[in-house]
């Protein structure tokens, strides 16, 4: 089995704010992670790899130092890495980069199965997965939940929604989104981190990939992002209460008593 | 593909929903996005926006009536067998043909597992652009563009989207950010009848078996007028106790932050937020919650808001309407005593 597990490095959520007088992100300082589903979208290549044999490699469109996620990714097994890299490529929306992703997944060929995170934390948006199945025109399995029954040619999966969940069948070459729930990501060894430093990182750009120019970075992103802003601290008066805890009990009781019939 | 300003202005109209159906229902988030679908119709200048909303599945024939009267002009309705169960493949190549087919304007969706499967299939099949989990949306007066606003960066961002060269407009939106109009039961609209094409019901993908929560174990957290929330001060799984008792003594649901659910104190369903869900209760009662940005993007359009906290200056209590500063383990089962009486 021919495996690309996508993975995106991204800035730690919690540490991103805006600059005040720019408007733009502040990225100085801010540490930098592989997009924390990923891993279990890794974890599932190797799983599959070590009981169908074949080669997992790890797909990544990002800055120059998106390498070290790959080697990262190695480090926990994977076989090798290709990183997407090129001055055209940035500033791609989900249209743009699942484009430029699936014009990698042609270009490394004979791909079986390609496998992504839920989301990227950075965007939250689940869109590159299902955008990369429409532009290689294969199937889609989305939030699987569980591997039922994995061969070489057909994977039989649990997908999770939210008032329940399904059994399918899909044939390969497909594009899947894992959740959480599929296994338990393991850590790299020391002998993973050693390997992972010696092996050599493809890098291709937009000419290696043979993209349309009038597809990619922002030129090629149908959505544009117009403005940012902070988020809004509702501005409101707000009731203290701090006496004792029946004493605040019993004022919010009426309180809520002459707001709401219950 | 990028359309120059004259196609646009020439073919596109419509603002579409795209509808779903659970349990034979209509699905709540479907009747909230026609209410904020009727607003953008009835803002473009043209004048001649209808608000459509496209029905498929197995059995669908009759919703459209719902539809009507939650404001929809017109329903497109594809039923067949087919439809049963959820195939992005099928549902998608039925959307992407008829969106090619009516040329809708604006394209909106439920951020339901479904929805943030369907929607990014279409948009790269149609050759579109797609934001995900909108929080907000209007008409930009000046050029008549869908304003799309949501969070990025675990909610510490909000940022405003345009689609300007291509068409239609698309965006998912979470369960709870907009509200339904009334229902007005004398409202009928026009129902157009399409199909399911024989090429479209071959894919590589199959369906084999559905199963659903039972009743029980479905949390109704959308449907409950208050909502009680235990943050990391319950401080361990049997701290949620208290947090029941009193949702009980209201008749309201539990919610939950993620820290909580981080730990393993109680499930995934009841998580509020940024990566769980948007809700807007009656009433929210967060207990032992400091309110971080991507716990308060999922309950801060909540009507009226008790935080319960040690601290006078965690984040929540600035945005509560009533900030009680005690500790949770007094204060909630004096609270649960006298509502109980
Ligand atoms: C990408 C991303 C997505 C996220 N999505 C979500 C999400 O969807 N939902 C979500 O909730 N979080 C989300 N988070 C996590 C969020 O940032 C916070 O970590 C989380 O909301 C904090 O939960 P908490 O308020 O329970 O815990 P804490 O921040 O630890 O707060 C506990 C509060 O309890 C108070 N307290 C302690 N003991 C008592 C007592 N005895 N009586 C009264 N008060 C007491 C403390 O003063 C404190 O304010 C997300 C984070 C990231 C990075
Ligand atoms: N720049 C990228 N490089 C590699 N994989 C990506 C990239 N962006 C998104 N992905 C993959 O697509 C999934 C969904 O991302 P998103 O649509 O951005 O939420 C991620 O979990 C990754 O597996």
């Amino acid at each position: 089995m021919k495996i690309v597990v996508c993975v995106k490095q991204v800035p730690a959520t919690t540490e991103v704010s805006i600059d005040p007088e720019t408007k733009r992100l502040i990225r100085e300082g801010v540490s930098i992670e592989m997009n924390p589903f990923d891993t279990y979208a890794l974890e599932q290549g190797i799983l599959l790899r070590e009981k169908h044999g074949g080669e997992v490699i790890v797909l990544s469109m990002g800055p120059a130092r998106a390498e070290l996620t790959i080697r990262e990714s190695i480090a926990c097994g994977a076989d090798r890495g290709v990183l997407l890299n090129g001055r055209p490529l940035g500033g791609s929306d989900t249209y743009a980069t699942s484009y430029i992703l699936s014009q990698g997944i042609k270009k490394i060929g004979d791909v079986d199965l390609v496998i992504c995170g839920k989301q990227a934390v950075d965007g939250d948006t689940a869109q590159v997965g299902p955008g990369m199945a429409a532009h290689l025109g294969w199937p889609q399995v989305t939030y699987v939940s569980r591997f039922v029954e994995s061969g070489p040619l057909e994977l039989k999966l649990e997908r999770m929604h939210e008032n329940g969940s399904d059994i399918s069948l899909v044939k390969l070459p497909a594009v899947l989104t894992v959740l959480k729930d599929v296994n338990i990501p393991r850590i790299p060894t020391l002998k993973g981190r050693l390997n992972s430093r010696k092996v050599d990182i493809t890098i291709w750009d937009e000419k290696d990939l043979e993209t349309d120019p009038e597809k990619i970075g922002l030129g090629g992103s149908p959505t544009r992002v117009v403005s940012t802003r902070k988020p809004d601290a509702r501005d409101k008066h707000t009731i203290v209460l701090n006496g004792s805890a029946s004493n605040s009990a019993r004022e919010l009781v009426q309180i809520l008593k002459s707001r709401i019939e219950l | 593909m990028k359309l120059t300003d004259t196609e646009i202005a020439d073919n596109y109209n419509d603002v579409w929903v795209l509808g779903e159906v659970v349990d034979g229902q209509i699905h709540k988030v479907t009747l909230e996005l026609l209410g904020v679908a009727r607003k953008l119709a009835d803002k473009r200048a043209s004048g001649n926006s209808k608000v459509v909303c496209l029905l498929m599945g197995n059995k669908v024939n009759g919703l459209e009536k719902n539809l009507f009267y939650q404001s929809a002009d017109r329903v497109i309705m594809v039923e067949d067998e087919s439809l049963k169960y959820f195939n992005d493949l099928i549902y998608a190549a039925v959307v992407s043909r008829l969106i090619k087919k009516y040329k809708p304007e604006i394209v909106i969706s439920g951020a339901t597992s479904k929805g943030r499967s369907l929607m990014p299939l279409v948009a790269v099949q149609i050759e579109t652009g797609l934001t995900a989990d909108c929080t907000g949306l209007d008409i930009d007066e000046e050029s008549g563009l869908l304003l799309q606003t949501r969070p990025a960066y675990g909610g510490n961002i909000i940022a405003t989207i345009k689609c300007e060269n291509h068409r239609p407009q698309m965006s998912t939106v979470r369960q709870g950010v907009f509200k339904a109009v009334e229902a007005d039961n004398s409202r009928t609209g026009e129902l157009i009848r399409e199909g399911v094409l024989e090429e479209e019901k071959q894919t590589r993908f199959t369906v084999l078996s559905e199963e659903s929560y039972g009743e029980d174990s479905k949390i109704s957290l959308h449907d409950a007028n208050i909502i009680v929330t235990g943050g990391r001060g319950v401080k361990s799984p049997e701290g949620f106790k208290i947090i029941h008792a009193l949702a009980e003594s209201v008749r309201g649901a539990v919610g939950a932050t993620r820290a909580t659910i981080d730990s393993g104190w109680i499930s995934y369903s009841h998580q509020v937020g940024q990566t769980g869900l948007t809700v807007q209760p009656k009433v929210y009662i967060a207990c032992g919650v400091s309110g971080q940005i991507q716990h308060l993007v999922g309950m801060q359009s909540s009507d009226f808001i008790i935080a319960i906290n040690k601290d006078p200056d965690a984040p929540i209590m600035q945005l509560a309407d009533v900030a009680i500063v005690g500790d949770l383990f007094e204060v909630v089962p004096e609270i649960t005593k006298l509502m109980s009486n």
